[in-house]
């Protein structure tokens, strides 16, 4: 059984966001990247897999700056192999789940898995989400929004959940894509010597030609939000901010 | 211009969402036409007398009782061919993720996602979404014919219109051997808990960081009257029960006061417990889209706060 983990980096959002001066894009110079939350769920159920099945797992990601560390991060967690897929930033206006998709089925089709999977969204995905593109480009099953994986023979069995605390378990036949919510695990933590050990591990490429797809990237453009109607803010030092609350909820008959 | 919107329901019981979507249709002026998937002719009937739409496009098969990607996908893409209509309109649920996509792709169609409004202008449609997890909002100029996925609440839904829409029935061959087939339906875990009947919420997020700061806000709730919540990744990483959880794949709440700690504010998140009469919102990044929608804000450390505030209530 062979798994295939897509990992993307992404903007961290508790940082400040700046936007590039024609606003189509934050302004990625100073912005700190991170694995994609939902990603790192992806590879930590792919994890869990390969310890109760012995199945493979390949970590995948196109190339950015920060990419060979996040696939080191991968092999140091239990991912068998790493693959990078070569990029030339130069080269891509967008990096768009739409876009991007042709360039992972390319990727998914020469690694040929048994299941591939990926987050369920990365927050900067405005034109949909990579797993349903994925799919439409391999003619694979897909459901997203998982948090329960098993892995049988031929088949797959997945949780996918929605609204209200509802879920439902799906039999989806092999291969097929599944896009994480949550693995039945949080995320293992990782020491840094063990990613010390890995420094010098070359991650090898995949040698195939990466042509971004179509989306809509040129009429977009990002603006911080409007603050109007948004909150009254409390200021002061943490004992000035408790009074004033304690302040407010007594105004409005909660003490 | 002719709209098609998307349906989803539960066992006959249509979704907020797509009453949303139908309200948003409507502003756009058009024609609308409403997909439903069900099981059988009665169930498509009883959702039709809901819908505020001109013309109900029905697909009723035995294979459609649950949600099944799959097969949804096959009745949406056959709908979108058959009809051709210039929008498609889809709420992004975990249906919309699922289905947006593929028919996007396979109708060579643009699509935008997390949209909260749309504007018309003849055949351009100008979108605006939420993205960064509602940190940035975008504007784009989508061309017709294409799709758009909507946040649930984006639009109010008028009170129930009713509807005398005609059904048309659409035939759709989902006797092939489908690739992904439904198992079961699993219940909400319940523990006993219903946080829809609690009028107080003290609720804390990923900055919690641990079970070992949760007697900090379980020291406020207990002193304020209040349950107690989570985020998702606080439910995810065991800190509270899975029962505790607000947001679009948690309970959708609605308390007087809704009192939260260290969480950003995710349109995820949002979704769950906007509409509560009081929202008091502590955050450490004065950019947390959350200072957005609570009704007041601190840019501060819960760590510090919180007790503080605990010890103030004596
Ligand atoms: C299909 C789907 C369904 C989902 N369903 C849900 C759902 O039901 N409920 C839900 O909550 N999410 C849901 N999510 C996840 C959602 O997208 C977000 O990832 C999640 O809401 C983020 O949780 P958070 O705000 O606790 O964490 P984060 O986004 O990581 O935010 C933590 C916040 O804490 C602040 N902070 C850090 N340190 C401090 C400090 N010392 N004092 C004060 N503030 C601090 C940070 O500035 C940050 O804003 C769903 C996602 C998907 C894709
Ligand atoms: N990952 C999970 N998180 C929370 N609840 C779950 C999970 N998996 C299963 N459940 C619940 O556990 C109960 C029994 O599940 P099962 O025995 O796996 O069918 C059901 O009510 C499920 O909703």
């Amino acid at each position: 059984m062979k798994i295939t983990v897509i990992l993307r980096l992404e903007p961290v959002l508790t940082e400040e966001l700046e936007l590039t001066n024609d606003a189509r894009d934050v302004d990625r110079e100073w912005i700190g990247l991170d694995m994609n939350q939902f990603d790192d769920q992806a590879l930590e159920q792919a994890i869990l897999i390969k310890e109760q099945t012995g199945a493979e797992v390949v970590a995948i990601a196109i190339e950015d700056e920060g990419t060979d560390r996040m696939l080191k991060t991968a092999l140091a967690r239990g991912a068998d192999t790493a693959r990078l897929i070569p990029m030339d930033e130069y080269d891509v206006e967008s990096r768009s789940s739409r876009a991007m998709a042709p360039i992972y089925a390319m990727a998914i089709r020469e690694l040929e898995p048994d299941m591939v999977l990926v987050g369920v969204l990365s927050n900067a995905d405005i034109y949909g989400e990579l797993a349903p593109y994925l799919a439409a480009h391999l003619g694979w099953p897909q459901a997203s929004a998982i948090s329960q994986v098993t892995l049988g023979t031929g088949q797959v069995t997945l949780r996918q959940e929605y609204a209200g605390g509802r879920s439902a378990r799906l039999a989806l036949q092999l291969p097929a894509i599944a896009g994480l919510q949550t693995a039945a695990q949080p995320p293992r933590y990782v020491a840094g010597s063990k990613l010390r050990d890995l420094l010098k591990v070359q991650i090898p490429e995949l040698n195939i030609e990466a042509v971004p797809g179509a989306d809509l990237a040129e009429a977009t453009t990002l603006a911080l939000p409007d603050m109007s109607g948004a909150a009254e803010m409390i200021d002061g030092d943490a004992q000035e901010i408790a009074n004033a609350i304690h302040a407010l909820l007594e105004e409005k008959g909660f003490v | 211009m002719g709209i098609l919107v998307q349906i989803e329901h539960v066992d006959g019981q249509v979704a907020d969402g797509a009453h949303e979507l139908l309200a948003m249709a409507r502003s756009l002026g058009g024609t609308v036409e409403a997909l439903v998937c069900a099981k059988d002719a009665t169930t498509v009937a009883a959702i039709a007398d809901e819908l505020d739409a001109d013309t109900v496009v029905a697909v009723a098969d035995a294979v459609l009782a649950d949600y099944v990607p799959a097969a949804y996908l096959t009745c949406l893409a056959q709908a979108m061919e058959d009809r051709a209509p210039d929008l498609v309109l889809l709420s992004y649920s975990t249906a919309g993720i699922d289905l947006a996509g593929g028919v996007a792709l396979k109708s060579g169609r643009e699509m935008v996602c997390y949209a909260t409004a749309i504007e018309r202008d003849g055949a351009v449609l100008t979108v605006k979404s939420q993205v960064y997890s509602g940190k940035l909002t975008a504007s784009t100029t989508l061309p017709l014919p294409g799709i758009v996925v909507v946040m649930p609440g984006a639009i109010k839904a008028p009170e129930r219109a009713g509807g005398s829409a005609p059904v048309e029935e659409l035939v759709v061959d989902l006797s092939v051997s489908q690739s992904i087939r439904h198992v079961e339906n699993l219940l909400p875990d319940s523990d006993g808990i219903d946080l829809t009947k609690a009028e107080r919420i003290v609720c804390v997020g990923r900055a919690l960081g641990g079970t070992d700061k949760l007697p900090l806000a379980e020291a406020l709730a207990v002193k304020l009257g209040a349950e107690i919540a989570g985020s998702r990744p606080v439910i995810d990483a065991g800190w509270l029960p899975r029962a505790r959880q607000v947001g679009k794949s948690g309970t959708k709440v609605k308390p007087k006061l809704y009192l939260m700690a260290g969480v950003s504010g995710a349109p995820e998140h949002l979704e769950g417990m906007q509409d509560s009469d009081l929202i008091i919102a502590l955050n450490s990044d004065e950019q947390a889209p959350i200072f957005r929608k609570a009704h007041y804000g601190a840019v501060c450390d819960m760590f510090e706060v919180l007790p503080a505030l605990t010890e103030k209530l004596g």
